[in-house]
Parts: structure tokens; C-alpha cells; sequence
């Protein structure tokens, strides 16, 4: 493969996430002048056996940005979950079906797993 | 010359080729490689940020130029494959022969998903899924699970029908043929047939299934019948737009072709029947 190497793909990939990093600190500075008006409520649930968990997460965690500062858990391991310009919500078990709530695509998400644990998110 | 057909169209020659060639990629490690690209891309393309692959008017140019590599690789190990594309509008249900064992395959079973037949099934030891967003290793699908259904040749041809490329904000709330088609709104065309695939086609890391190219094939044959029916209308946008990929700036990741380089496929490939 000489044009699309591991090694290049990936610090493309890399390189956008870190200027995503940028611009989630500054949303997440926005964000806080006006109370988070626009979060999601947090929420903690045992769901078909298993604990989901979501929480406003201003440049906290090393996936804040891409959710607009939202992150969600599955037994403990990050779900990586994305805003829609709509305001609906996808991850990454679910990446072409929008749902309402953070809550919502958390559950799509057990009932996707089928019991399976998440491994962790590997983007570099 | 390259000619993509129609999957229905394949002999069982062409099947047998194509799905060999798709094993060797796999076996090398070559094949891993691009779900890694794709689940990199889908997971840092944002509405409110850069955006290359998806829910932005690059998602055409860029899937074109990484099918036309994946395509590369394929005839690298046999010169006499091409993708082929499948037409989701008329080969609509699990019984199409796209999904018989001498091809992708069939749906997964209810209990845990699990591909069972054709030579991408964990039991026939060639197809292991390696990059997963869980624990699974094995192909999983559930084919119109629910009662989904894909698109029909009506729906499609009411977003060929749209006359705009793009449209502001370029993302998943844009009206135009690009969003239309990608499927953040309206009737839903490329992401509903994800969904309708299930399994790993419904996921970031959806290049774990084959299904995957011949889908993207048909996405991108409607990008050309498009064109053909509007040939007055430009890919957009031109120039200046922030975080997005206008026509002639360079694509990561390859960072040397540009949306203007890929708007003509003939230069690549020709399709079975004219676009």
C-alpha cells in the first residue's frame, strides 16, 4: 500500500483529533458560560443487566470533543457517542441510525452488544 | 479497463474471484487496514468540526478514491477483479443471491448474530474481525431485522432528482442531493442500508463486512447517474468553506487528490450499463 499507510492514516486521523480537542475546549468554555443549556441531564441506570452511564464532560476524558462534551459508559468503558447537527445522537455500535437522547443510543448500544464488553477506543 | 457490474450479473467465476481476492487481502493484513481508515475517519468527522468522510460533501470524492485503492489492491492479487456494486433497489431481500453461500453469505443467526454460512463465516476460519468495537471476532448481520426495508427505486430516484450538490452548513442537516443521499435526511438512502445490513455494517468499523464495497459501489453509481442527469451542477463548495473539503483541496489521507480530481470515475472505471 504505498499511498495509504497505517502509520499515515492514522496520524491523519490523529491530527484531527486534536484540533477537535481544541475546538471542544472553546465549545466547552461557551457551553459553561451559558449553564449547559444544551446538555443532555446526566444519567445512571442498570439497563438488560448491564450499567449505563452518561455525563456532560467539558474537555474531560480523552473523547470530550466529539461529543460535544458528552461522554457515555458501558459497565465502565467509554462508548464513543456523536452529535448530530440536529441535536440527535450516534455511536460507535450505531453509527448510521440517529437517536433522541444520549440515554436512548446508550440502550441501542446494550441491545447491539448482545452481552459483548466494549474494547477500548483505539484511535491512534 | 476496469468495469464494475452488477452483482446479480456475476458468474459464479467472477464470484469465486472476487471473494478469493477479498480473502488474500484479508490473510496479508492488508484488508484491516482500511476498516482501521474508515472507523478513524467516521469517528473524527463532525458536524461542528473537520470533516473528510462523512456527513460533508467529501463523503462521495472520498469513498470514490478509497474504493478506487481497495479496488487497486484487489487487482494486485488477481488483475481481472473489480468491485461489483449492488443494487439495493431491486435485489431487496435476504434471498437475493448476493447473500448465498457462494458469495457474502447469508443473515446471522438470532442468538448472537453469527454469520453461519459462505466463506466469510467465522467457521470457515478465513475472516477473522480483528478491528471491532467489542469483543466479537466473528461476522454478525440481521438482515432487515425488524421489518426494515430498503430503499425503493422511487425513493432513490427522488433524490437523483435534487439539482444541488451540497448545501450549507455541509453536514448531516444539509439539503441537497449529497445529504439526501448519504441518508441524515429525508427518505434515507446510504445509511438505511447500513442499518438494514445489521451487525458490523451497522457500526463505525462496518468495513468488516464485503457487503460493505458493493454497497459503496452503488452509492457511488449514483453519484455518476446524477451527474449525468444534472451535468450544469458543480460539486460544492468551490472555495473558502472552514472545515470542510472544497473542490480543490486535497483529501486526508492520501493529501495529493482533491474532490475535482475524482468527479470523473471514467478515468478509473466504467460501469456495466451507462450511468
Amino acid at each position: 500500500m504505498p499511498e495509504l499507510t497505517r502509520r499515515r492514516a492514522l496520524g491523519a486521523a490523529a491530527g484531527a483529533a486534536a484540533a477537535l480537542a481544541v475546538a471542544g475546549t472553546a465549545a466547552a468554555a461557551a457551553a459553561r458560560k451559558e449553564h449547559t443549556a444544551a446538555d443532555p441531564a446526566s444519567f445512571d441506570e442498570v439497563y438488560k443487566g448491564r450499567r449505563i452511564q452518561g455525563t456532560p464532560s467539558h474537555g474531560g476524558g480523552h473523547h470530550g470533543g466529539h461529543g460535544g462534551g458528552y461522554s457515555v459508559h458501558i459497565d465502565g468503558e467509554e462508548l464513543h457517542v456523536m452529535r448530530n447537527a440536529d441535536g440527535t445522537w450516534i455511536s460507535v455500535v450505531n453509527h448510521y441510525e440517529p437517536f433522541a437522547t444520549p440515554r436512548a443510543v446508550a440502550r441501542a448500544a446494550v441491545a447491539e452488544l448482545q452481552g459483548a464488553d466494549l474494547v477500548p477506543l483505539v484511535t491512534v | 479497463m476496469t468495469v464494475r457490474k452488477n452483482q446479480a450479473q456475476l458468474t459464479s467465476t467472477e464470484k469465486r474471484r472476487f471473494v478469493d481476492a477479498l480473502l488474500e487481502l484479508k490473510r496479508t493484513g492488508q484488508y484491516d487496514t482500511f476498516v482501521t481508515t474508515h472507523n478513524a475517519f467516521i469517528m473524527s468527522d463532525t458536524d461542528s468540526g473537520d470533516r473528510v468522510g462523512h456527513r460533508s460533501p467529501s463523503f462521495l470524492p472520498w469513498h470514490r478514491r478509497f474504493l478506487i485503492q481497495f479496488e487497486q489492491q484487489l487487482q494486485a492479487v488477481d488483475p481481472d477483479v473489480a468491485l461489483p456494486y449492488w443494487d439495493w433497489t431491486a435485489d431487496r431481500t435476504a434471498a437475493s443471491s448476493l447473500w448465498a453461500a457462494d458469495f457474502l453469505g447469508g443473515t446471522g443467526r438470532s442468538r448472537d448474530g453469527q454469520v453461519m454460512d459462505g466463506p466469510f463465516s467465522a467457521a470457515s476460519g478465513s475472516w477473522p474481525v480483528n478491528v471491532g468495537v467489542d469483543g466479537r471476532t466473528y461476522l454478525r448481520r440481521a438482515l432487515g431485522a425488524g421489518g426494515r426495508q430498503l430503499p425503493t427505486r422511487a425513493e432513490t430516484d427522488s433524490v437523483l432528482a435534487m439539482s444541488t450538490y451540497d448545501a450549507p452548513p455541509w453536514n448531516s442537516a444539509s439539503d441537497g442531493f449529497r445529504n439526501h443521499l448519504e441518508g441524515w435526511r429525508g427518505v434515507n438512502l446510504h445509511n438505511r442500508v447500513h442499518v438494514w445490513v445489521g451487525g458490523q455494517m451497522a457500526t463505525g468499523v462496518s468495513p468488516n463486512d464485503p457487503v460493505f464495497w458493493l454497497h459503496h459501489a452503488f452509492i457511488d453509481r449514483l453519484w455518476a447517474q446524477w451527474q449525468a442527469r444534472h451535468p450544469g451542477s458543480p460539486y460544492l463548495p468551490a472555495a473558502g468553506t472552514p472545515d470542510v473539503v472544497d473542490l480543490r483541496d486535497t483529501m486526508r489521507p492520501w493529501n495529493d487528490v482533491t474532490p475535482a480530481d475524482m468527479l470523473d470515475h471514467t478515468r478509473h472505471y466504467t460501469y456495466d450499463a451507462a450511468a
